[in-house]
């Protein structure tokens, strides 16, 4: 359990943020370039004092204004992955390793080198610098240092921003494995949506220094007032799925979510399997009645929830709807003149139309939350 | 060439001993006071900047006549570390030792508060949070990081306290076997008639002296720094 309540006056703008979430699993803190992130969890850190407020983190206040209370960081026994790494550039992979391990309290030393070594692949930089490791590998001793603190919370902040897209790819695997193989509450910063969607299962929205909305992942970035901040790109709904059955002849497997089945492409996974999807809002096209004759494989009923306004509405070709479908969220974005010539409004029915195709392998995510939407399954 | 005169070896051995001093014993008071320059605001910063850097702008026998004047047998603290300790400075090893290092000190403060401002913060950051107090950082990351600036600043240290001669001479006075070390030597045998080919001898003594001292600093310097990986 997270729960923060601080303001801090920066030379730049001003932080003032409250929010309070349970940290199973991977807290997402989402926002744009200068939303306050890196303040925000410099200030959970320790690494800089907020002007008034409180902080509680897994039960221990570490900061509190109004009683005087500043843990020093060293004591408040959190985990901080940098965007750069700051690996000790004097001390070997190893010595950079167990740094913090040294200082852990002794019954408390639950995370062991072996088993970092071992989630990490980190064997074969043991002896090396940190000057001649790769980017990718510099994150993973990062990783790894961090944990073997045995913190109570570990913030990492934009890990993979300075990676490119091979070594992120490298790196995500590590960190979803120790999402599912170690205990530890997450709390992601980053301001890229797919990785967000394949790590996170609550998700913090900041912008201007405050905290717009906290929920569920699916929850908030399904929120058409919300769009302005997730950003238009990034549009879609995110899905908790289950592996329904496949279909080899046409190497195309089926999901079942709560509004109904989907093919994809073929995935390698077994019957039961859960993992999260994205269908973006521009993959999604509207008709009023089931089509006839069409290559689009997934056609799913749904009523129109909401349809989004944004600032400068008039002038937009296009506009975003959320839908429903049995019970989840879609999002579509049609043209305004569709919108009109369908004479969509909400509550009206429509099938949503999704090409197979268009959801693709980058978005496709283990599920740690699908307990959520299947509460029969396991 | 290696086969000096007992005079020569004195005034070598002496001043070995008096530059070896000058440095020890600044040192940990530079360190202290570069970190202080480097990583704190007060009152009377700039104040405390000008008087440390003022042996590197007055002239050396200047700093030698204040420091007589301030601990001779009736300065202030002369007078006190007599009383108290029944010790002298002038005229002595010591204070020649003594007049060395405040001429070094200067040179000394700057190349490591210079490496103390190079040290990245962020590590220092991320140390505190791998559960390092801030002791333990500054013995763990901070001094190890600014190792070859701490080196350079001995060098040049020891450096300055091999050649000093104005602050010594009229501080320490130029006594044979005391305070006569090389270049209060060498000025005493140009003095002399016929002195020429002994000064001769002591000046390359004294460059060989230097340039020793300098490749040793530089070897270090470049093996630590090889080390941080920078």
């Amino acid at each position: 359990m997270l729960e923060v309540a601080v303001a801090k006056r920066l030379s730049a703008f001003e932080i003032d943020a409250e929010f309070s979430c349970t940290t199973n699993g991977i807290v997402a803190l989402f926002g744009r370039s200068g939303a306050g992130k890196t303040s925000l969890v410099n200030m959970l850190a320790g690494l800089l004092r907020p002007d008034s407020g409180r902080i509680k983190i897994e039960g221990v206040t570490v900061f509190d204004s109004s009683r005087g209370l500043d843990l020093p960081p060293e004591r408040r026994r959190i985990g901080y992955v940098f965007q750069e790494g700051r690996l000790f550039p004097h001390m070997t992979v190893r010595g950079n390793l167990t740094y913090g391990l040294r200082r852990a309290p002794t019954n408390e030393r639950r995370i062991q080198l072996d088993q970092i070594v071992d989630l990490l692949g980190l064997e074969a930089l043991l002896e090396r610098r940190p000057h001649d490791l790769s980017g990718g590998e510099k994150q993973r001793v990062a990783l790894g240092r961090a944990l073997l603190a045995n913190p109570r919370l570990l913030l990492m902040d934009e890990p993979l921003a300075g990676l490119d897209q091979a070594r992120k790819d490298e790196v995500l695997p590590f960190i979803e494995r120790l999402r599912d193989e170690l205990t530890i509450p997450i709390v992601y910063v980053s301001h890229a949506m797919p990785e967000i969607v394949r790590l996170a299962d609550t998700m913090v929205l900041m912008s201007n220094g405050r905290v717009e909305a906290v929920g569920p992942l699916d929850e908030v970035t399904s929120r058409l007032d919300l769009r302005p901040l997730t950003g238009r790109y990034e549009a879609g709904a995110v899905l908790e799925a289950r592996v329904a059955g496949q279909d080899a002849a046409f190497a195309l497997t089926e999901l079942s979510f709560a509004g109904g089945r989907l093919w994809v492409p073929r995935l390698d996974l077994p019957d039961g399997a859960a993992l999260r999807l994205r269908i973006r809002a521009r993959d999604v096209v509207l008709a009023h009645a089931r089509p006839e004759g069409t290559s689009v494989l997934n056609v799913l009923r749904c009523v129109v929830k909401d349809i989004g306004t944004e600032e400068g509405a008039e002038e937009s070709a296009q506009v975003d709807l959320r839908l429903d479908a049995g019970g989840a969220a879609l999002w579509a974005r049609i043209t305004r003149r569709s919108l009109h010539e369908l004479g969509l409004v909400p509550g009206s029915e429509v099938y949503a139309l999704i090409k197979a195709g268009s959801i693709d392998r980058y978005s496709l995510g283990r599920s740690t939350a699908a307990g959520r939407f299947f509460p029969d399954a396991e | 060439m290696l086969d000096l005169s007992p005079l020569e070896l004195e005034a070598l051995a002496l001043s070995l001993r008096v530059a070896l001093w000058s440095v020890l014993t600044s040192l940990p008071v530079g360190l202290l006071v570069a970190w202080v320059l480097a990583r704190r605001e007060f009152f009377g910063k700039s104040a405390l900047n000008a008087i440390v850097h003022l042996p590197l702008v007055l002239p050396p026998v200047v700093v030698g006549y204040l420091l007589l004047v301030l601990l001779g047998r009736e300065g202030p603290l002369g007078r006190l570390l007599y009383d108290l300790f029944g010790v002298g400075l002038p005229f002595t090893w010591e204070g020649a030792a003594l007049a060395a290092a405040v001429m070094a000190f200067p040179l000394m403060v700057r190349a490591m508060r210079l490496s103390l401002e190079s040290v990245d913060r962020r590590l220092e950051a991320a140390a505190r949070t791998l559960g390092a107090g801030p002791a333990g950082v500054f013995l763990t990351i901070t001094l190890p990081l600014m190792a070859p600036g701490i080196v350079v600043g001995a060098l040049l240290g020891f450096a300055r306290s091999l050649g000093e001669f104005g602050a010594t001479i009229t501080f320490a006075a130029n006594i044979p076997g005391e305070t006569r070390t090389l270049p209060l030597a060498l000025y005493t045998l140009t003095q002399t008639p016929g002195g020429e080919g002994a000064a001769l001898r002591l000046t390359a003594l004294s460059v060989a002296l230097s340039l020793a001292a300098l490749a040793a600093s530089e070897y270090t310097a470049r093996r630590l720094r090889a080390r941080i990986g920078v």
